[in-house]
């Protein structure tokens, strides 16, 4: 496994892919008067894009435009404060995954609330608080299950151990959303100019290559499933601008190690059985029709929204411009906040506190060097 | 002597003075000093070095070491790395109510035998205990005294062009005692790299005058550590990515948790700052020495408009790196 990272980071492999891309982006401009524009949805790709360097090396050849794929900065502010008001009520012990704690609400976060004497913890995985559930019984333990398709399974694995083991006090508040409603809702509006797609490798090899034909069926873009490493990458760029140099527009799986045609299987039965689609808030967007899920109503005793009746006032605004960032529209850069009120350490959106979110990757990766 | 500690051998009554008699000054070999409620001692130094620092580590007791390992190589390097030859220490602890005597048997013979090691002696200690889930097992303190006959470090004088060393792979310890909380899911069989690194730095110092500054890169790590000589000295230090010394687990580990292995804690490596016409002298000396053998020059003291740590990536773009911010988060997907 080492092995076959170190070929997919091996630099001189990079560096000559690199220069293919640049070639291919000449040709490219010299066509259409302009470079290419690529959407990477994933937050993960938006992260290693800028760490590597690639969007750093690549600016003048390809614009890279960071999608709406992290998880924690889609989540719409009101989930935000319902979800640290959830964790201040007695009796409870919430947990979560690191990436929400320190993000901002309108009223402090969960880091806050854990230091004002709220029980919350983070864990490494959904089971570990079914584990906290069974030693606590006199508690209320809830999850706060937020991301895509790729960690949804792994939530549902919680959820079918506290169902087997017949778990009362263990409860979701579910907050995932769905990449193609995403996807459909950027394209229709049209906002953005997007060329072609960089499609994620995690979420992909839950709902398989299958799940892109719409791309290509309703909209003639195409879209490359990439790995990680920095030379999967450059691989996914490079046969992107192939295709849009040919006028072509495929699905093409470069990650095959990982992602099948049909996604997996098992995974995606786990998700029917447990879920159904629902409208879902998204931040800065609004709600987008059918893009998140809920528990079915056989299974509601594992719903922390209906189980937990959790009012919030609306959310304070701020001048936080995550939203626009989300969906391609500016770059963090022309946020008034970005670099100076809101930082890592002081974030005022999601977008600068998630490991995922494209103003940290800016902030932490491409700032000027002189 | 009971299996477990109780609140008793904390009190000054009998059971804490058989828990000192039986086990501290065994174990320290200061039964001279104990006579006295202070530690009395001659130096003759033209400057003297104290440092203290506590230990709250979880767990107790992790591949590579323990708390009382940790305890003295901490303080020791602290000392060492400030040009200091460490001399003494004084070691307090505050104990959880019902931790096993036998542990912390072990604990104390680790402090015993690493002082040894790298020769320096406890004079003074103290022994708290608190009620059960008051602390987590124990924690230690160290206060270390050093002296300085001959002033070698000059930061003032770091310059464009010279070289950044360290002394051996990066994010062992980090990585080490997170698999060891049990908390990832991951086994490793990575340990601790807690060491005194004392001797191996006096080699060096006793090679070359040409050392400008060292530091021990600890919590935040190395990237932290090079950022605070950046901004202390205004200057620019540019790393290589591709020359990090980063061992196959670590890096696997921080892809898989999305960590970045020049952020995470070291307890027994060194930055060296040099001049770059003893770089290799340096390097030479280190890799003679056992804790020093995979050291590697890993960047330069750049010329730029605005002072700070770069990093030039593998693909040959540079980026800016910052201090640590928060805690170490794991990603969700």
């Amino acid at each position: 496994m080492q092995k076959v990272l170190t070929e997919a980071s091996n630099p001189e492999l990079a560096r000559k892919i690199i220069k293919q891309i640049q070639k291919l982006s000449l040709t490219y401009k010299e066509k259409n008067g302009r470079i290419p524009a690529l959407m990477e949805v994933c937050g993960s790709h938006t992260m290693a894009l800028a760490r590597t360097g690639i969007k750093r090396i690549l600016h003048e050849d390809v614009r890279l435009i960071s999608g709406p794929g992290c998880p924690v900065c889609v989540t719409d502010q009101k989930s935000i404060d319902s979800m640290i008001e959830l964790a201040k009520q007695k009796n409870r012990i919430v947990c979560t995954f690191g990436d929400m704690m320190r993000v901002p609400g309108s009223k402090g976060s969960l880091t806050k609330a854990k230091s004002e004497g709220s029980d919350i913890r983070v864990v490494y995985s959904p089971t570990d608080a079914v584990q906290i559930a069974k030693q606590n019984p006199t508690k209320e333990v809830i999850f706060l299950g937020i991301g895509f398709e790729t960690t949804i399974p792994v939530l549902l694995a919680a959820i079918q151990m506290a169902e087997q083991e017949k778990v009362a006090n263990f409860s979701m508040w579910l907050n995932t959303k769905l990449i193609e409603p995403i996807l459909t809702y950027l394209l229709d509006t049209g906002e953005v100019n997007i060329d072609g797609f960089i499609l994620p490798g995690h979420v992909s090899m839950i709902i398989g290559e299958e799940s892109y034909q719409f791309l290509i069926e309703q909209y003639k873009i195409p879209g490359v499933i990439s790995g990680f490493e920095a030379v999967e990458m450059l691989s996914s760029i490079y046969k992107l601008l192939k295709m849009l140099i040919k006028e072509e527009a495929f699905i093409e799986n470069d990650y095959r190690s990982v992602v099948s045609y049909s996604g997996n299987l098992i995974a995606k039965k786990m998700m029917s059985t447990y879920l159904q689609p629902i409208d879902e808030a998204w931040r800065g967007i609004g709600v987008i029709k059918n893009s998140g899920l809920r528990f079915k109503d056989h299974y509601q005793h594992f719903d922390a929204k209906k189980k937990f009746n959790i009012e919030v006032a609306e959310p304070v605004k701020t001048k936080c411009r995550c939203g626009e960032i989300i969906r391609g529209l500016i770059l963090p850069e022309e946020c008034s906040l970005f670099g100076t009120a809101c930082t890592p350490i002081k974030p005022i959106g999601p977008c600068m506190v998630s490991s995922e979110g494209t103003c940290a990757a800016h902030y932490t990766y491409l700032r000027e060097v002189n | 002597m009971e299996e477990r500690i109780s609140l008793a051998h904390g009190d000054g009554g009998e059971l804490a003075n058989q828990l000192i008699k039986e086990l501290f000054i065994e174990a320290f070999g200061h039964r001279e000093e104990a006579k006295l409620d202070a530690a009395i001692l001659s130096l003759k130094a033209e400057k003297i070095a104290i440092s203290t620092d506590s230990f709250v580590v979880h767990p107790i007791f992790f591949p590579g070491g323990n708390i009382g390992k940790l305890a003295v190589t901490g303080t020791v390097n602290d000392l060492a790395v400030s040009g200091a030859v460490p001399l003494y220490l004084t070691v307090g602890f505050i104990i959880e109510e019902g931790l096993s005597i036998y542990e912390l048997r072990e604990i104390v013979n680790s402090i015993a035998a690493e002082a040894k090691k790298a020769q320096v002696k406890i004079i003074a200690g103290d022994t708290k205990v608190v009620e059960k889930g008051k602390a987590e097992g124990v924690y230690i303190n160290t206060t270390g005294l050093g002296v300085i006959n001959r002033q070698q470090l000059h930061p003032e004088t770091i310059t464009v062009g010279d070289s950044v060393i360290i002394s051996g792979t990066i994010g062992d310890h980090a990585i080490a005692i997170l698999s060891a909380r049990g908390e990832l899911g991951i086994q490793t069989d990575l340990e601790s790299d807690c060491a005194s690194l004392n001797l191996m730095i006096q080699n060096v110092l006793q090679s070359t005058e040409h050392v400008k500054i060292m530091r021990d890169p600890t919590r935040g790590g190395l990237a932290t550590s090079l950022v605070e000589i950046s901004e202390d000295f205004n200057v620019t230090i540019e790393l290589e990515e591709t020359s990090l010394p980063i061992k196959e687990q670590v890096d696997g580990v921080c892809q898989i948790l999305g960590y970045e292995p020049i952020y995470l804690a070291n307890e027994g490596k060194v930055i060296f700052i040099v001049d770059s016409k003893d770089e290799q002298l340096v390097l030479s000396i280190l890799q003679q020495h056992p804790l020093g053998k995979n050291a590697r020059v890993i960047g330069k003291v750049k010329e730029n408009t605005k002072s700070g740590l770069l990093m030039r990536t593998a693909l040959g773009s540079t980026r800016r790196l910052d201090r640590l911010t928060g805690i170490l988060l794991p990603r969700i997907c």
